[in-house]
């Protein structure tokens, strides 16, 4: 097992050094000098010595090898560097919404758990009833409606709800506090983007389950298990389910790709101030600096998800080890 | 070329036996594929529909989709608005009409850009192989640690916005994942004897990869294709919902989203209903085809 974390962890070091060149590069390939861009950008008057002093902030006056050295440097420290539209330290403004996203991201994973793993094994046990193709339709319609809309639809159905009900129309607050502060709050405005970034994101799982749990009903042991009478129910959940729960955690992982690109315009929708809604502001506001910092953010966070799916995958399937 | 084959086919009795022979097989080949994929047959034939709509746009719209009218702001459907006006005065459905325009313009511009392109390069790895191979799987990897719309929105943050720009943010993203595929098949494809007949007779690389290798990955090729359409028209419409997309005052689904339709949720509703339903049922429509021609052409895949 150490030996195959540790030729995963050797897979992710190049992976990551050249998705930072990447971003370096493709940063770099912005028509233009970024400090030019960033004067011309606040409308007053500027000089040769007002860029030059930019260019010495930003570091774009050494040599781009140089640049490159300090940046990777830079994100060893966890030092992304400065803002470009509000010269506030990056990481500073990244931790104060990360709280916020890393919440919503991680309800959205308990909602599409909670709503994948027993759909998809209602949906494989009653194969080809209508509870099947009701399931089937509930997450391919999952995958077909965009989250921003879903949100949008959520807003409209609780404000319509709630002016029938009670005369007024009420909305998810929108000033953040934290869940051990006043829980009830918290979730109250966090339980909507959460479910509409979890459906979509359960819309594949509930998929893959199905076939998983298909694949596994037909195995011998199930059929074994079943001949000496065992009771239904025990077999689906202690045999099949166990096992088909391996390429439910695979597509889990897969699919956090989606999760962050659902964070990305659900927080827009709910209007919550997360990193999904920094990250479109600073493409907005052409703050550069930000956006590389932040997208190389994601890719950190999204390679070390992947690299612990894969590490998950292989302590549950032995095979997956020694091959 | 069809109707002029059929006008040959019907001059002579001899053309139309040479004529005839390859295209019964097809027809009765449509017709078993209808019989056995109805859903993918179903979807097929609203795939269809979408690009009529959005070719003869111009002659569908009731209305100027653009032209703002403030004597019939957010307006409820009706019979001279259909699906009612948005906040300001424009005809929703011809903005629906014109956005299919805008929508599958984007979305087979840049799937088939990036599937092509994914193709050639995957071919092309696998036709080396060797340190060449190695070392384009690990780009590919780097590629492909970007989530989908961070690429795309990274992207647009140095291109900035509008169509052509979109096309890009949505074509870069989409080219290591069809690449990755393709190579994987081509792989295979390299081994066959042809290949290295081909290479005894001296032809060049080039030729090799175009011409004898990427026609035998069509099956991955339009599995990717179909599968990207889809996600094209979901990725265009998130960045016009965005701002990042798509500019005002062009119609596009995910923009019409964008203005009014939080605002107006509970005064007019419809203004954020239909351009979210256009996006949900063409995605659907798209998605179920593309699953009918991945089990047509890969039925190892079915199951998934």
């Amino acid at each position: 097992m150490y030996r195959y974390i540790l030729k995963r962890l050797l897979l992710v070091i190049p992976t990551l050094f050249g998705a930072a060149l990447l971003v370096f590069t493709l940063l770099r390939l912005i028509p233009g000098d970024i400090c030019v861009l960033r004067m011309a950008g606040t409308g007053g008057y500027f000089d040769e010595a007002a860029i030059q002093t930019c260019r010495v902030e930003m570091g774009t006056d050494l040599p781009v090898v140089g640049q490159f050295f300090s940046f990777i440097w830079g994100l060893l420290r966890f030092d992304f560097g400065v803002s470009m539209w509000t010269g506030q330290p990056i990481i500073s403004e990244v931790a104060l919404r990360f709280e916020l996203s890393l919440q919503v991201a991680i309800m959205a994973t308990i909602v599409a758990i909670l709503v994948a793993v027993p759909l998809g094994t209602i949906s494989a046990v009653k194969q080809n009833t209508w509870i099947d193709y009701l399931v089937r339709c509930i997450s391919i319609a999952g995958i077909a409606i965009p989250s921003f809309w879903l949100g949008i639809m959520i807003i409209l159905g609780l404000l319509l709800t709630s002016q029938h009900l009670f005369g007024t129309p009420w909305m998810p607050p929108i000033t953040y506090r934290p869940i051990w502060e006043d829980p009830l709050y918290n979730l109250s405005m966090l339980i909507w983007p959460a479910v509409a970034t979890g459906y979509r994101y359960s819309a594949v799982a509930t998929r893959m389950t199905r076939s998983a749990m298909l694949e596994v009903l037909r195995e011998d042991y199930v059929r074994t298990a079943r001949a000496k009478g065992l009771w239904e129910k025990l077999i689906i959940r202690r045999h099949a389910l166990k096992n088909a729960m391996l390429p439910v955690i695979t597509v889990i992982g897969i699919e956090f790709a989606f999760l962050i690109g659902g964070l990305v315009v659900t927080e827009q929708v709910f209007n919550l101030n997360g990193l999904g809604k920094l990250f479109v502001e600073s493409v907005v506001n052409n703050d550069y600096t930000m956006t590389q910092a932040l997208v190389m953010l994601v890719v950190m966070v999204f390679i070390f998800v992947n690299f612990l799916v894969d590490i998950c995958y292989a302590w549950l399937d032995p095979r997956i080890r020694y091959s | 070329m069809n109707t002029d084959s059929m006008t040959h086919a019907t001059s002579g009795a001899d053309a139309e036996l040479e004529l005839a022979a390859p295209r019964a097989p097809f027809f009765k080949a449509l017709g078993k594929w209808v019989r056995l994929q109805p859903l993918g047959a179903a979807s097929g034939l609203g795939v269809i529909f979408m690009i009529f709509v959005a070719v003869f746009a111009p002659h569908l719209a009731p209305h100027d989709p653009v032209t703002t009218n403030y004597e019939s702001m957010a307006q409820a459907p009706s019979f001279a608005y259909w699906l009612g006006t948005d906040q300001f005065g424009r005809d929703l459905l011809s903005r629906v009409i014109w956005g299919a325009r805008t929508a599958l313009f984007i979305g087979f511009t840049s799937a088939i850009l990036g599937s092509t392109l994914g193709l050639v390069l995957g071919v092309t790895s696998a036709y080396f192989a060797g340190w060449f191979d190695l070392l384009f799987q690990r780009v590919m990897d780097v590629f492909l640690a970007f989530p989908l719309i961070i690429m795309a929105l990274a992207v647009v943050a140095i291109f900035g916005t509008g169509p052509g720009n979109v096309i890009i943010a949505i074509t870069i993203p989409f080219i290591p994942r069809c690449a990755r595929v393709v190579r994987s098949n081509a792989l295979t494809i390299r081994e066959m004897p042809y290949i290295d007949a081909a290479r005894a007779l001296g032809y060049s690389h080039t030729r090799i990869i175009l011409r004898h290798m990427a026609p035998n990955c069509m099956a991955p090729y339009l599995i990717m294709l179909t599968t990207f359409l889809g996600q094209a028209i979901l990725l265009e419409a998130s960045l016009s919902y965005l701002g990042l997309g798509v500019q005002e005052p062009i119609a596009a689904w995910g923009l019409m989203l964008q203005g009014g339709a939080e605002e107006y949720a509970e005064s007019a509703p419809w203004i954020a209903i239909f351009p979210g339903l256009a996006i949900t049922l063409a995605v659907f429509a798209f998605n179920l085809f593309g699953d009918s021609v991945r089990d047509t052409l890969d039925p190892k895949l079915r199951a998934r």
